[in-house]
């Protein structure tokens, strides 16, 4: 599989929503191409038999009994709110403009 | 007398405020005070001398009057636990009700939680005394804490040198006597590497055995909080109020605390007689693996002390071990990346809009708050989780290190079949100077080879010193690793270990750290 180019990491960190300069995009594909050639290692290690493990627990289903229990308060769940209005977080436009 | 306090294990302690030969309120502004003498700035300021900086936020109001609460308390006849009045450290990872908690990020400064972590509520019952919150790589990704967005803290055996991270803090804070015990968070090693390079105590337990509610998530597969410490016994004593059961924890385990105090005192009373232990040969550091001289030489006479305590000594093989640091790599960052996407600049936490942009939408307040807070280890993990979950790549790439998850369970599982407990040195070398190791991300990583595979495999695991390491005379750990829900060993052998090496130093390994306060902080390295 070939290295991982600028565009790509560009692309990235779109997709995770973290706005790059031009020379943090420069440093980080190289670092990124560094680190994914050492770890690219694990595709040769375990044949198609082996079962993947998620987490270490074989957890099944954990559910509680479905009861009203008290939660924060409005007040208490805006606090650290970086705008807030009428009880609400206050955002910015979530849709494009016409 | 406050400077001879400060030195207690959180045992004494403990002992001397139930005889009432100090106070709370004494054993508290001992170590308040201490923490003014020597903690400060990691980086040098205009007005303050750097200091160890394990602390990000002190709190000593509110933590004198827990404690004058406590003696009250005690005053009037109360029953009280075992550490009631016991100073504790508590790792910024965990959240704390009205305390600021940033997990060492900028995208959470002055973020107050509205709830405690079910571990600090925990601590809150017993009446440990809150002293503050500790200084951690951001997010906890990270072995030195130099990846803290509020720069790094010092260790105290060497302030040029790194504490080990991303639980930096809380080790360097117990290595300067700032506090007897401490909190971490262990996801690849995070309680277990800072320990080894400071000469203290740390447990990962059991995934499962702590609750991870209120913790920050890095990768909620791996996490798992545990207790620090400067002695074997103090950390079985803070693993007890930390552990159990938390219906509010979907993955934590519905069982009792394995007895692990119990286990600690007879550990150092009865020995390890018929036990055996199992030597990783891939984390031996024979051949390959760049493991310093100084800290095979201290493991190599840990086994022979295991073996005069009456273990019998035997060779295990992990072959899968190898792949096990790049797995983690995937496993971490493809985690990582989910959970931090909740950093979105909306409900709380740093918002920042673009510049030159009027009217931004939420998607560019988003991108341009994320860019401003996150430092460039988070950003380079997130980045690398999206690429191994993205379509295409998410088989060769996530997929496959699940599987190597797989095989690294069944080797455990293989040579527990042979040994009780298995060793390895904690970390392949000392602690390493500031920024040596800063601008390459992979050298940092290997820091982390021998931890990584209990977190991979969810079983538990402890670092105790093994002594120093003669070329540098920095401290070098030794690593018990155990298997799944069997806490109690690590205790058992690491209070036999650590009550061996404690007669052939003639005292604690503390006692030979150098003085902080005698012109070293104005000496270090600005």
């Amino acid at each position: 599989m070939s290295a991982i180019s600028r565009d790509e990491v560009a692309h990235l960190a779109n997709l995770a929503r973290i706005e790059l300069r031009p020379d943090e995009l420069d440093r980080l594909s190289g670092q990124l191409e560094v680190i994914l050639g050492s770890v690219a290692q694990v595709r040769e290690v375990a044949g198609d038999d082996v079962p993947a493990t998620s987490h270490p627990l074989p957890l099944i289903n954990v559910t509680r009994p479905d009861v009203p229990r008290p939660g924060l308060s409005a007040e208490q769940a805006l606090a650290g709110a970086p705008a807030a209005q009428d009880q609400r977080f206050r955002v910015p436009r979530i849709l494009e403009e016409d | 007398m406050s400077s001879d306090l400060i030195r207690r294990t959180a045992a004494e302690l403990a002992g001397l405020l139930r005889a009432g030969e100090v106070s709370a309120v004494e054993v508290t502004r001992a170590h308040l005070d201490r923490i003014a003498e020597v903690d400060g700035p990691g980086e040098a300021g205009a007005a303050q001398q750097p200091g160890v900086h394990a602390f990000l936020h002190v709190a000593g109001e509110q933590a004198l009057a827990a404690a004058a609460a406590v003696d009250a308390a005690r005053a009037s006849g109360e029953q009280l636990h075992e550490l009631a009045g016991v100073p504790i450290a508590v790792k910024d990872v965990m959240t704390t009700k009205g305390l600021p908690t940033t997990a060492g990020s900028r995208i959470l400064e002055g973020w107050v939680p509205p709830y405690d972590a079910t571990v600090v509520r925990k601590l809150h019952e017993a009446r440990l005394i809150v002293l503050g919150k500790t200084n951690m790589d951001e997010f906890a990704m990270g072995s030195s804490t130099e990846h803290s967005g509020y720069g790094p803290t010092r260790n105290p055996w060497d302030l040029d040198r790194i504490p080990g991270g991303s639980g930096g803090g809380s080790a360097a804070a117990l290595a300067a006597f700032e506090a007897p015990l401490a909190t971490g968070t262990d996801t690849g090693g995070s309680i277990r590497q800072p320990a080894s390079v400071t000469g203290t105590v740390g447990v990962k337990p059991t995934y499962g055995g702590v609750s991870r509610y209120g913790l920050i998530a890095l990768a909620s597969s791996l996490d798992q909080a545990g207790p620090c410490a400067r002695t074997v016994l103090d950390a079985a004593l803070l693993h007890e109020v930390m552990g159990g059961h938390d219906p509010l924890d979907s993955t934590s385990l519905n069982e009792p605390v394995p007895a692990v105090v119990k286990a600690a005192r007879d550990g150092a009373r009865d020995g390890i007689a018929g036990l055996k232990i199992g030597v990783i040969k891939e984390l031996h550091g024979e051949g390959e693996g760049g493991y310093q001289a100084g800290v095979r030489a201290r493991f190599d006479e840990s086994l022979a002390l295991l073996t005069e305590a009456g273990a019998e000594i035997v060779e295990v093989s992990c072959p899968s071990f190898t792949a096990a640091l790049a797995a983690y790599y995937l496993i971490l960052p493809s985690e990582a990346s989910s959970n931090l996407a909740k950093f979105d600049a909306m409900r709380y936490g740093l918002r920042v809009s673009p510049a030159g942009v009027s009217d931004p939408s939420a998607e560019q307040v988003m991108a341009a708050s994320r860019a401003a807070g996150f430092g460039d280890e988070v950003k380079r993990r997130i980045i690398l989780g999206t690429y191994a979950l993205s379509s295409g790549y998410y088989d060769a790439y996530y997929g496959s290190a699940q599987k190597v998850r797989t095989l690294i369970q069944r080797d455990f599982a293989a040579a527990f079949e042979v040994a009780d407990v298995l060793v390895s040195p904690t970390a392949p070398t000392t602690a390493f100077k500031l920024g040596a190791k800063l601008d390459d991300p992979l050298a940092m990583y290997l820091n982390d080879v021998a931890t990584i595979p209990a977190n991979l495999a969810g079983i538990p695991g402890m670092s105790l010193p093994s002594g120093l390491a003669d070329e540098d005379g920095l401290p070098a750990g030794i690593q018990l690793l155990a298997p799944a829900r069997a806490d109690d060993r690590l205790y058992r052998v690491g209070a036999a270990l650590e009550s061996l090496l404690l007669k052939q130093w003639g005292g604690s390994i503390l006692d030979r750290i150098p003085e902080l306060n005698d012109g070293r902080l104005e000496g270090a390295n600005r």
